[in-house]
């Protein structure tokens, strides 16, 4: 792990959207990890979100109303920026992430001197996958993935990723809601940055996705290119 | 027949709202222009309805009623188009403003801290 003096520009942002429940443990967990600079962007929540992420120690910025979590990783990695961040990680605040995957993934980022470090569940096998997911569902939306990005990726809508501060720069996320998984490959493929994925754990609360959220994705991403 | 009476008063009174509307600084002139343009040829088919058989006969369609539906439903796909890419527009430029007052609120309240 690195030390805190060697984390000072490294920033953490996590969107959360009425996840008080949940959000106090991933902050301590992180700060446990040895990560200081942690930023919570509350998307509009309606529950203590922001309080408790503040009380757990957290730069905590809200947004008036919720606009998404494309939208929130996009002010937490501005207000990182202008804070001096070096580093910029984009983390789940629903507790899915595990803190221990960051350091390593840090430590590719500098030494390979990478723009761009993306979680994927499929490089280990920690990740419990559920059975539709990991054989039907994720294998087309990797294939729809690369069709729309032109990146290879050996997994899709992972939204653990490291970047470097020219990366957060060049990278612009449009998309509010979730569709700005798919809109960063693209832009990592636009602008030659160089990237390499970590294998990451992800535990599963929830479902996540299903169809329908695919094709929402599909109909955002559609309507972007009107912009 | 009574329904095109209607239909020819409802788009006078459409075409009164347009001027309104271009008076007021809310419609540019070739929008206000264009949508007169409407209003009228569709009081042209209303009066005369043998007018569509030419438009019809130019389209390939069979009868004059099916070409209008057949034009009226893909400019109404349209339209709703139209409408949800400024809706986009729209929720992006919320976004950008949501943005703005949140980073600036935020750092703010930083400098006060330091």
């Amino acid at each position: 792990m690195d030390t805190p003096k060697a984390n000072a520009d490294i920033f953490i942002v996590i969107p959360a959207y009425n996840e008080a429940e949940r959000i106090g443990r991933v902050i301590r967990g992180l700060f446990e990890h040895g990560w200081k600079k942690i930023i919570v962007v509350d998307d509009g929540s309606s529950d203590a979100t922001m309080m408790v992420a503040r009380e757990a120690g957290a730069l905590v910025i809200r947004h008036g109303s919720n606009r998404g979590q494309g939208a929130s990783l996009q002010t937490g990695t501005e207000l990182a920026r202008n804070l001096g961040a070096d580093v910029i990680i984009h983390f789940d605040g629903d507790g899915q992430f595990n803190a221990s995957d960051i350091a390593g993934a840090v430590a590719k980022l500098k030494t390979e001197q990478l723009d761009v470090v993306l979680g994927s569940r499929f490089l280990d096998g920690r990740s419990r996958i559920p059975w539709l997911k990991r054989t039907i569902l994720l294998p087309v939306a990797r294939w729809i993935n690369y069709a729309l990005t032109g990146l290879k990726l050996s997994d899709v809508h992972n939204g653990f990723r490291v970047l470097s501060r020219r990366a957060s720069t060049r990278i612009c996320i449009n998309q509010d809601r979730m569709a700005h998984n798919t809109e960063i490959p693209a832009q990592i493929k636009k602008y030659h940055l160089a990237w390499a994925e970590y294998p990451v754990e992800v535990i599963y609360f929830e479902p996540g996705q299903g169809v329908a959220g695919g094709l929402t994705i599909l109909w955002d991403l559609f309507l972007g290119t009107f912009r | 027949m009574l329904i095109q009476i209607l239909l020819i008063l409802f788009f006078l009174l459409a075409i009164i709202k347009v001027i309104r509307r271009y008076q007021g600084g809310d419609l540019t002139r070739r929008a206000a222009f264009i949508w007169i343009l409407f209003w009228v040829l569709a009081g042209v088919v209303v009066a005369l309805p043998d007018s569509t058989f030419y438009l019809a006969h130019m389209l390939g369609v069979g009868r004059g009623a099916d070409a209008i539906v057949y034009i009226a439903l893909a400019g109404l796909f349209f339209l709703v188009f139209r409408l949800m890419v400024r809706v986009e527009r729209l929720t992006k430029d919320i976004t950008r403003f949501v943005r703005h007052e949140a980073l600036a609120e935020a750092e703010k309240k930083i400098t006060e801290q330091k």
